[in-house]
């Protein structure tokens, strides 16, 4: 057994299992873990396993653009790095955006938080704990029941309405065709729900499908199109003409309307189903307090959500920016991302090289240069590894620190960090929901927290999206309509070198971009990730990252059936893909487990 | 102007050959002029951000890279019923996860269209991050063009000659001209793959 840096025991002596979904979608992840003679999970080892050279690819071209190919990183979010790379350009060369630009993009990004949220939840991780197939035994009437008790206010509650939606779900497991709901586990014992609560679930993740598509016409009102919105380096690619008629992508009254029904039929949702879906499947998972890892010790965010333009320091951010170490939730450091001795990217286990090792280098100064060797007890062959030797190199991940610590990023840090400020908003919703489920506070470092706190949330995003609509109805109305400064456009007003950083909150967690620029050109492009902070390797001291330190100590019902391991990462809405519920080159269940 | 027919292009044009069913929808609208029934859209590797466009439509044409494991280059189309299982059939494209998951889904909730065309071409290189089409796949593009318009016009939908102005494309600096010349050399940037990944001889 070894002890690491950052408090944790791991042991990787007992039976091996390796778990490795095969997509990539934006990127493979593989993880495997030692489990002891109780089935308790000893060690976690998580890799990515997919070179993605995204920084190199873009030295040479116009920084203007870079916005647009960065929106090809990742198929989920999209405008988060878009919004994150129009930012660092921005800062680079001292462009002020106008406030009806930091309205818009804020609009958008809440608009994505909340997408992405409730996706995650119904259509990716609300599979780990509800069992559709199950939800076929339920009886609407009493599905009824629980519903008007578990949300009184939400108006789809009829035996009627669930007996429909169980007859369309029978029809549809039975028509055979069906990849959806293929490849879970659905007799293994970690499944918890009673029938009902499985229909009434199943039954939101209808609802939700259909409520996500109107979310996203956010996207499409202020970015003029999708999947792939139009970004701006200055402010945002779309006039405002109030007065005028269904002109070409230009904002008038009508599609302001539909901006305002939008955020009030997401508000409501999101209070009427996804927070009270959450409480109630909470509950029959009480005692499943398993999944923290870092979250009690080391949290980072790097805020999002300005109120006002331009302005980036952490009083004026709506979403909470700051680092917690050590486990010390009553001291929250600032956060610099410019300063080299904070955020820092380590190579010693990944397949890169820097020349020499034990070396951490800050962003600007980034290096992507790959070096695959596997490590001598790594077992299988360069192109089919069985099993992965953590001693050595073992990730295309790199691994970020700040001050040298591994962080966990995401809406738990988020919340953890918004609540030991003392955060007006998120203290409440944090308290009110402990309340509800009479939990105690350190519940909140787990799994289940992690996905309670990603509800919450959504819903105080809906609230900034009201507030950032008035905000910028009331500055149109008081005759401002401008939303680009054009000012510095052309590179011949730019300095000859210049370098910026750019910051957002993605829904996964803090996201940074990098840039140098010389003769208007890149030189030096690097991102950090959400998920290579939460899925990053060890570093050179030994400290584990956030998925290898979650998934330590946990129980597993049967080794071979990696629910366990699946709920934990998936709580992290890894956007390196790692989803059991989708489908693998062979058409059947995505995930291979092999139990050594 | 309710779009009947919308032809998709998937896949991520940063992964060479992967960009085909992109390039053969920007390609689609620099060459052909439609009316407002039909949607040229670029799709990328989005999930679940389609299924409005899939809602619209009673005719889905999707351009794709589909790993059948046939000879680099070679086109194959499926059709109707076919399509999901091809997609969910062994040797599949990368994204077609996401994007199998999305008829699955557009089924589930009663909105898939009725006519579905699946063009799909074998790759011959996905694992060059940043590179572009390779000769062999790029070749392709004309003759899944001109099997698109065969087909759409089969089913009464009228092309012409011409351009479609569409805003629904990817952006001006990630089209095909200005992403091939704009990109750096290989000794500049390395954009090799992880050969763990390739189904060695799968």
């Amino acid at each position: 057994m070894v002890s690491t840096p950052n408090g944790f025991n791991i042991d990787n002596s007992g039976q091996r299992i390796v778990v490795d979904p095969v997509t990539r979608i934006e990127g493979h992840m593989r993880c495997e873990v030692n489990v002891d003679e109780n089935g308790v999970i000893r060690n976690a080892v998580s890799t990515g396993t997919m070179w993605r050279g995204l920084e190199v690819i873009l030295k040479g071209r116009d920084p203007r653009d870079a916005w647009a190919f960065t929106e090809r990183i990742c198929g989920v979010c999209t405008g988060t790095h878009a919004l994150t790379s129009v930012r660092a350009v921005e800062d680079a060369l001292g462009i002020m955006i106008p406030d009806n630009a930091n309205s818009i993009r804020n609009l958008m990004q809440l608009a994505l938080q909340i997408h992405d949220h409730i996706v995650h939840f119904y259509h990716l991780h609300a599979l780990d704990w509800v069992n559709p197939v199950n939800a076929l035994k339920a009886d609407p009437k009493t599905t009824s029941e629980l519903q008007q008790a578990v949300s009184p206010s939400h108006p789809l509650s009829s035996p009627g309405y669930f007996r429909d939606v169980q007859n369309r779900l029978k029809k549809f497991i039975e028509s055979g065709q069906l990849g959806l709901f293929k490849n879970g586990y659905w007799d293994n014992p970690a499944y918890k729900l009673p029938p009902e609560a499985d229909l009434m679930a199943t039954t939101h993740y209808l609802e939700a499908l259909d409520l996500q598509k109107e979310i996203v016409k956010v996207h499409t009102i202020f970015g003029g199109k999708n999947p792939h919105p139009n970004w701006l380096v200055g402010g945002v690619p779309c006039p405002i003409n109030v007065d005028g008629v269904g002109g070409v992508g230009a904002i008038n009254m009508e599609r302001l309307n539909m901006v305002q029904s939008i955020i009030q039929q997401t508000l409501e949702f999101n209070r009427n189903v996804y927070i009270p879906d959450v409480i109630a499947i909470g509950g029959f998972y009480r005692n499943w307090l398993y999944g923290g890892g870092l979250a009690s010790k080391a949290c980072l965010a790097y805020g999002d959500i300005p109120e006002h333009p331009n302005d980036f320091s952490a009083e004026q951010l709506h979403m909470p920016r700051g680092a917690i170490i050590n486990g010390d939730l009553s001291t929250v450091y600032d956060v610099d991302p410019r300063d080299p001795e904070q955020v820092q990217e380590f190579v010693d286990h990944s397949w890169y090289t820097y020349g020499e090792p034990g070396k951490g280098l800050h962003p600007w100064d980034g290096i992507t240069e790959p070096k695959y060797e596997l490590g001598p007890n790594a077992k299988g062959t360069r192109t089919n590894i069985q099993e992965l030797d953590e001693a050595a190199k073992y990730s295309w991940i790199k691994a970020p620190r700040w001050k040298g610590h591994a962080m966990e990023v995401g809406p738990l840090a988020r919340y953890i960090i918004g609540y030991a400020k003392g955060h007006e908003d998120i203290k409440g919703q944090v308290d009110g929901l402990l309340r509800t489920m009479d939990l105690p506070f350190d519940a909140l470092f787990s799994t289940l927290g992690r996905t309670a706190a990603r509800a919450l949330e959504s819903e105080y995003c809906s609230r900034l999206q009201q507030h950032f609509f008035d905000k910028l109805v009331t500055n149109i109305k008081n005759g401002d309509s401008s939303t680009a400064n054009v000012e510095k456009w052309d590179p011949s007003t730019w300095p000859t070198e210049a370098k910026g950083v750019g910051m957002t909150e993605a829904p996964r967690g803090a996201l940074g971009h990098w840039i140098k620029i010389k003769d208007g050109r890149i030189e030096n492009y690097q991102c950090v990730v959400p998920t290579t902070w939460n899925g990053s390797p060890r570093d050179t001291a030994g400290n584990i990252g956030a998925f290898e330190a979650s998934l330590l100590d946990t129980p597993m019902e049967r080794p071979e059936e990696p629910v366990e391991i699946l709920r934990t990462l998936h709580s992290f809405d890894p956007c390196l893909a790692c989803s059991t519920h989708v489908m693998s080159p062979d058409g059947d269940e995505l995930t291979t487990v092999k139990v050594r | 102007m309710t779009a009947k027919v919308l032809v998709l292009g998937i896949g991520n044009v940063l992964w060479a050959d992967e960009g085909f069913g992109v390039r053969c929808v920007e390609t689609l609208a620099e060459s052909y002029a439609f009316g407002p029934e039909v949607r040229l859209l670029d799709g990328g590797t989005q999930g679940l951000y389609l299924l409005p466009f899939l809602e619209e439509v009673d005719t889905l044409l999707v351009f794709d890279a589909v790993d059948y494991g046939l000879t680099p280059g070679t086109l194959k189309i499926v059709e109707d019923d076919e399509v999901p299982a091809f997609m969910g059939a062994k040797k599949m494209s990368l994204h077609q996860t996401g994007f199998q998951d999305v008829i699955a889904t557009a089924q589930l909730m009663g909105y898939c269209p009725e006519k579905l065309i699946l063009i799909g071409c074998q790759p011959e290189e996905l694992e060059d991050y940043g590179g572009g089409l390779r000769d062999v796949v790029a070749a392709q593009i004309a003759p899944a063009l001109a099997i698109a318009v065969e087909k759409l016009r089969a089913l009464g939908i009228e092309v012409r000659e011409g351009r479609t102005e569409s805003n629904d494309l990817a952006d001006p600096s990630i089209l095909r001209g200005a992403y091939e010349e704009g990109r750096p050399s290989e000794d500049e940037a390395c954009r090799v793959g992880d050969d763990r990944f390739l189904p060695q001889g799968v």
